[in-house]
């Protein structure tokens, strides 16, 4: 037992893993080990076996060759039960949690035998409020699931693994459904999960996360190991490089040539949908040629501001125009047919139907029009040359314009997106959250496109939680908070710090308060 | 036991599992069958030749299978959209009514002129009688589940009361019947001699232009649209609530369109027995076609030789008619089953 002090003990040894559906190798001779109080980050572009790799880990998938060690036991393939047991504990990127059931009884499910009267409440209580305090994971036991926000609901999948015993944690790109706060306050747990002997693996996209709190990285590109590294001692420009396989550049922003305003908001309110504010007099201007950053912490009134502009909430007060002038009524066709290009938060929910395939989501706001239809019947003739074209111009890597959209990956559902509403030169591009969970690849590539819509004279409204993002591609930067937009700052104008103060709510005083 | 998706399935999968399911329904019901004393290997060949073994059954069957393709097709276009219509037998009992007060002599025009204008006011009579369930969910978010099949008690009710009083056959010695329609609105033979009325070829041309709009206009593209993902619809612009009601006309005027082949092509009048709930059996052979327009006009020749060829294998072999039931019972559970199986895979551990 004494032994080793130096070189702590490994805890999880993937050895020669490899897994493959059909011509694909998800997976190609995997071996890496996890150490005692280590956090590893698995990073790679979406497609490059990160989930897969999870997913036999915990006994989801059967590997076609190779195997797992916990705790210098093999795993019987294929038995998520048998890797509960063990020790492993995973939290999805979408979470398992009943709505209608407090948080206490979502983690005791499945740990009490199911026909008996009652199961230890008290006792339960306890060792979750003792968890709870252990781990910094603040969540109420005897809230209902249904009423919690996201971050909360991802602490609740924590617990739920702390309290089957998990000693070690794996984590699904646990940030993407998080804001920075929410982020730290995770990060903050990891770090007292190590520190209590859990060992954790890490998914993530965003460097400067790997970078912040692993101690190791471990990179996939197309299924194979192409490296791993002590975090110290690499840097992100290098993980990048290693993740995409090839030199990535930042996007080169060229200075902006504004023009005629396209978007106006004068005092415009909407109403409040439920917790959420809504918008409270609000003065924005989009400008031709211009990128317009929206900052903020989620939840502030952006999904709003979104659904204004894009056509799904007309204002209850204030004047929205158009080019100058004030929409007759304001409906999405309406706002399709003012120019007004969308590209939603939600892709999965939102942006497209899943069960379609990709000519006939390709169509999804064009099909009224001609040649897509005529006299109310549709040209699928044409359609498909669209998605063909889409699909050629914008990168979707796909099998093909028949192939049913819920088969792609997010990367390649927001490119068909974007070439959807870019392809019709839209006056305005509003684009909600657009690189949510892409890989750095995609993300770049979206980044690419929107500014290229500035060049080519299209006011941009990029709405993102992420405040690097808006600080890059932004020229002209607002900050809502609880419905309040602040004035706008040039490129540069406010450091980051200065930024959070305004994101933080404050600054706001003088301007009118949500109408109530 | 784990069932894992099947993201693209095989034709192996998608036509074997249907067979397999068809197979073991027979399988069952012949089990089903040597409980209730009869051989069970015979209790087959005794349903198709019921069914389909003469010139008399399969016009028999054909007949049965008409107004089932009309209510199945009226389900089917509103499941398709999400638009639950467990009304059609309301809407099939108003398309009769309509039929009855229009073709038993109010209008003395010729058939060419009089069976359409039947049709249409048919078509539009049960497009009313679906809208009100559809303008509640649209409006004020009512569930239609609930509404639709309360109106089936209702319509039911209704028509009862106009059989004992309005539409009361004066020369009817007393019954709750209808007047006779008058012969220029009767639905002519489809072939001279034989039994068969034009309704089911009213019935096979309804299943084309259903599937045609689904496929190749634009108003099927919404409906689609909605059904599959009603958010995303609206977000792309597509005006929802327009689209559930223009489903609710559709859907509507197909359930009535059941009511008015059978009274004005097959019975010549009016009862309350007109339907043996053809309204709800449509929710089976929409359920079996998987909501295929085309696949209707199968399954509904399917459900209806089950119950025509059942009837006369009860007869022949001595066990009860019910089990006819029973077999589209088993039919539409193991189809559920052979659907659910197309698109995942069990793993057992």
């Amino acid at each position: 037992m004494s032994k080793g002090k130096s070189e702590a003990q490994v805890v999880l040894r993937l050895d020669n893993i490899t897994k493959r559906f059909g011509n694909l190798t998800a997976n190609d001779a995997i071996s890496f080990d996890l150490r005692h109080g280590e956090v590893i980050a698995l990073l790679g572009e979406n497609g490059a076996g990160k989930t897969t790799l999870m997913n036999i880990l915990f006994g989801h998938y059967t590997a076609d060759e190779g195997r797992v060690e916990v705790f210098g036991q093999t795993l019987p393939p294929g038995n998520p039960r048998a890797a509960l047991a063990a020790g492993v504990g995973m939290v999805h990127q979408h979470f398992t949690l009943a709505d209608n059931m407090s948080v206490l009884e979502n983690i005791v499910l499945g740990t009490a035998p199911l026909w008996r009267a009652g199961f230890g409440r008290a006792a339960a209580r306890k060792r979750i409020l003792a968890l709870v305090q252990d781990y910094g994971l603040f969540v109420d036991p005897d809230a209902q699931v249904g009423t919690l926000s996201v971050g909360e609901r991802q602490r609740v999948e924590i617990l739920k693994a702390l309290y089957r015993d998990a000693r070690i944690l794996i984590l699904d790109e646990p940030t993407a459904v998080l804001t920075p706060q929410e982020a730290d306050d995770l990060f903050a747990t990891m770090r007292k999960a190590v520190a209590l002997g859990l060992s954790v693996i890490f998914i993530s996209h965003k460097l400067h996360e790997v970078t912040a709190i692993s101690s190791r990285v471990v990179v996939l590109r197309h299924g194979k190991l192409v490296a791993q590294a002590q975090t110290a001692e690499t840097d992100r420009h290098a993980l990048a490089q290693m993740m995409v396989g090839a030199e990535v550049a930042a996007p080169q922003v060229r200075s902006a040539n504004p023009g005629k305003v396209l978007v106006e908001l004068a005092q415009v309110s909407t109403p409040n949908i439920g917790n959420v504010p809504g918008l409270g007099a609000v003065n924005l201007q989009l400008r031709a040629g211009q990128i317009t950053g929206l900052a903020g912490v989620s939840g502030n009134g952006q999904a709003a501001l979104a659904d204004l502009i894009g056509g799904l909430i007309a204002p209850t007060s204030g004047a929205l125009h158009i080019k100058g002038a004030a929409p007759q009524s304001w409906t999405p066709r309406a706002a399709l047919a003012a120019g007004i290009a969308r590209i939603p938060e939600d892709r999965h929910k939102t942006g497209t139907i899943a069960d379609f395939d990709l000519t006939e989501n390709a169509v999804l706001e064009l099909y009224t029009k001609p040649p897509f239809s005529r006299r109310g019947w549709m040209n699928w003739g044409a359609a498909r040359d669209f998605a063909d074209k889409v699909i050629a111009g914008y990168d979707v890597r796909c099998p093909g314009p028949d192939t049913r959209i819920r088969l792609l990956s997010g990367g390649n559902m927001q490119k068909l997106i974007l070439g959807r509403v870019l392809e019709v030169s839209p006056d305005v591009v509003l684009a909600n959250q657009p690189v949510r969970g892409l890989d750095i690849g995609a993300l770049t590539y979206v980044h690419e496109q929107l500014l290229a819509a500035r060049d080519r004279g299209a006011a941009v409204l990029l709405i993102s939680e992420d405040l690097d993002e808006i600080t890059t591609l932004s020229d002209v930067i607002h900050v809502i908070s609880e419905g309040r937009l602040s004035p706008g700052f040039a490129r540069g104008a406010l450091s980051t710090a200065e930024l959070g103060v305004w994101m933080a709510g404050h600054g706001f005083e003088g301007q009118d308060g949500h109408a109530a | 036991m784990r069932l894992e998706p099947v993201n693209n399935p095989s034709w192996v999968r998608m036509l074997g599992l249907p067979a397999v399911a068809i197979l073991s329904t027979i399988i069952a019901a012949s089990l089903l069958a040597m409980i209730a004393g009869a051989n069970p290997f015979s209790v087959l060949g005794l349903i198709i030749k019921g069914a389909f073994g003469s010139k008399f059954a399969t016009l028999e069957t054909l007949n049965r299978a008409t107004p089932l393709i009309f209510t199945g097709l009226a389900v089917a276009v509103a499941f398709k959209a999400k638009l639950w219509n467990i009304g059609a037998e309301a809407q099939l009992y108003v398309g009769a009514v309509v039929t009855v007060v229009l073709g038993t002599g109010a209008l003395a025009w010729p058939s060419a002129v009089l069976l359409p204008t039947m049709a249409v006011a048919t078509m539009l009579a049960g497009a009313v009688v679906l809208l009100v369930p559809t303008f509640l969910k649209t409006r004020f978010g009512v569930d239609e589940v609930v509404t639709t099949l309360l109106l089936n008690f209702v319509v039911l009710l209704w028509v009862s009361m106009l059989l004992e009083g309005a539409l009361k056959d004066p020369m009817g010695l007393g019954w709750p019947k209808s007047a006779r329609l008058i012969a220029e609105a009767r639905l002519p033979r489809m072939v001279d001699g034989l039994r068969l009325h034009w309704g089911f070829g009213l019935a096979l041309i309804s299943a084309v232009v259903v599937w045609l709009i689904q496929r190749r206009t634009t108003l099927g593209y919404e409906m689609r649209a909605v059904g599959l993902n009603a958010g995303a619809a609206r977000f792309a612009g597509i005006p929802v609530n327009a689209v559930l009601i223009k489903t609710a006309l559709l859907s509507g005027g197909l359930a009535a369109l059941a009511g008015f082949s059978e009274v004005a092509g097959l019975k010549g009048s009016l009862t309350l027995d007109i339907s043996p709930g053809f309204g709800y059996t449509g929710i089976i052979v929409a359920m079996l076609a998987l909501l295929n327009p085309l696949g209707v006009v199968v399954a509904a020749l399917f459900v209806a030789g089950i119950f025509v060829g059942a009837d006369s294998m009860s007869r022949a072999a001595g066990v009860p008619t019910y089990l006819a039931d029973i077999m589209l019972a088993l039919a539409l559970l193991m189809m559920v089953l052979a659907i659910m199986l197309t698109r995942f895979k069990v793993r057992w551990r």
